[in-house]
């Protein structure tokens, strides 16, 4: 997973620190995503790791750190540059998300029509295929409000995926839905990691984190304080910070979560 | 039998003077929308020197009598500045400015209302701010202020009376005019005032209408 010298990255983010309300929130965080990379982002709550997603598409920007798209350095303060980086990069939230004053292909549709410029006939097609993908196909003309809380998730799912993006960014995917929703949502990711898509995930599903994720990187106050593949940080007795995490939040909600997979 | 023939001889009088005050109303609601939404959205997003200059406009126009505003534009700056729009021109132009104070505050508050996940999903989209301003934040605060708009439709029908100490020939100018002929005082001004009802109600009825009809399913709007 990690030194591959003759490839480039598809994303490179590099030495990002982030100061909110004059702290730091990020010191010198730096990610790599290769073709069919997922990356499991995990710690503690306030380890800034929603604060580093965002960072990557610059809805905060940065205060120091560079963003690489493949060989080429982008430009954040250039409007048409941010613009271009955040079609290449798609982004699931934690509360969805959806536009609620559209249907759900509507939702799917609009960023193709408005930032791609494709005619609506053409938009919606795509959309369709997208909801089909993430098994919504018939809840097409539904408002977010009639949609359970896994179907928005899906939905938001099946809008990013409409951009083509390069690289998805998760964060918690999961954490807002019903245990017996959780499902649902993490078999379409799965799905799209076999499928090869790069992406990098905040999750505390960690059974599932385990399956797919390809490096974990575990995150303290701002820093990556460990990173490696699964088998290396997870393994029992590994005695790594992550390891020890891992047991504690099985400690916390494991029965729970185990049910989950 | 004098009093019903004085009002039916008044009536198309009034009536003609009803349609200035639907002009007007329209007049000042279509200018103080085109200016209320830019204000707004300007109050929200744009950077602090711009929307203090909004914030000033609108501490102006709502610290100051309409009365004032009326005769102020149109016997003092409107001549200054060399326009000429006479009387329900206007009437329009200054109603419109002190409606846009006050709708742009029911846009803004609109706005504020929304999640801002909303905007943020647009821009993790590639839309650029003003894309997602216009296609995803406007379409639900506007949805969200036809109460208030409602609200502030009902209001500025009944200040556009005022526009009868400019002389514009409305309905409450004209139905002073009859009754200072006729010594009619009571049964006109009953009239004039069930024409202003009726007005007030249909408007009302026709933007709750509205409403219902871009109403969201499933969308919860209670209490807004
Ligand atoms: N706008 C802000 N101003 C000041 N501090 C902030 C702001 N937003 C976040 N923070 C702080 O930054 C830190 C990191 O927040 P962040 O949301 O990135 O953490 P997280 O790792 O995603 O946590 P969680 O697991 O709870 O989502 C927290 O301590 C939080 O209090
Ligand atoms: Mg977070």
């Amino acid at each position: 997973m990690n030194a591959r010298p003759n490839d480039t990255p598809i994303l490179r983010a590099e030495h990002f620190t982030k100061y909110l309300s004059g702290r730091k929130i990020l010191d010198d965080c730096s990610i790599s995503i290769y073709p069919g990379d997922v990356k499991v982002l995990i710690g503690p709550s306030g380890a800034g790791k929603s604060t580093f997603l965002q960072c990557i598409n610059c809805l905060l920007e940065p205060d120091e750190g560079e963003i690489w798209l493949g060989d080429r350095k982008v430009d954040v303060r250039n409007t048409r540059e941010l613009c271009e980086l955040r079609q290449h990069v798609g982004m699931i939230f934690q509360d969805f998300n959806l536009f609620d004053h559209l249907s759900a292909e509507d939702n799917v549709a609009l960023a193709p029509r408005k930032v791609r410029g494709m005619n609506k006939q053409e938009a919606l097609k795509r959309a369709h295929a997208e909801l089909r993908r993430v098994g919504l196909e018939d809840k097409a003309r539904l408002y977010p409000a009639e949609l359970s809380g896994g179907q928005k998730q899906r939905v938001a799912i099946a809008r990013a995926l409409a951009m083509d993006p390069t690289v998805l960014l998760l964060d918690e995917p999961t954490s807002a839905l019903d245990p017996e929703l959780v499902g649902e949502v993490l078999t379409v990711i799965r799905d799209l990691a076999s499928h090869g898509m790069p992406m990098i995930m905040v999750t505390h599903q960690m059974e599932f984190a385990q399956a797919v994720a390809t490096e974990i990187l575990f995150m303290e106050q701002g820093r990556v304080i460990e990173q490696g593949s699964p088998d290396e940080l997870l393994a029992p007795g590994s005695q790594t910070r992550t390891q020890d995490f891992c047991v504690r939040l099985h400690d916390l909600c494991g029965g729970e979560a185990a049910a989950q997979e | 039998m004098h009093i019903l023939s004085t009002i039916i001889e008044a009536l198309p009088y009034i009536l003609e003077g009803t349609l200035v005050t639907l002009l007007l109303v329209a007049g000042a609601l279509s200018v103080g929308f085109c200016l209320g939404v830019p204000m707004a959205v300007t109050q929200v997003y744009a950077p602090k020197p711009f929307s203090r200059l909004v914030s000033f406009y609108v501490w102006f126009f709502r610290g100051v009598p309409v009365l004032l505003l009326l005769f102020l534009f149109y016997y003092g700056l409107f001549g200054l500045m060399g326009i000429d729009v006479g009387t329900v021109g206007a009437s329009c132009l200054v109603l419109g400015m002190t409606s846009a104070a006050y709708q742009s505050q029911i846009f803004r508050g609109a706005i504020l209302s929304l999640p801002t996940g909303q905007l943020k999903a647009g821009r993790a989209l590639g839309f650029t701010d003003l894309q997602s301003i216009r296609t995803i934040i406007l379409p639900q605060a506007l949805r969200l202020s036809i109460p208030g708009w409602s609200n502030e439709y009902s209001i500025l029908l009944k200040d556009s009376a005022m526009c009868f100490a400019l002389g514009t020939p409305e309905i409450m100018a004209r139905t002073h005019f009859v009754a200072s002929r006729t010594y009619e005082h009571l049964p006109l001004y009953i009239t004039a005032g069930l024409i202003y009802f009726l007005i007030t109600l249909a408007g009302v009825t026709m933007l709750r209408r509205l409403e219902q009809k871009v109403r969201i399913p499933g969308y919860n709007t209670a209490g807004m």
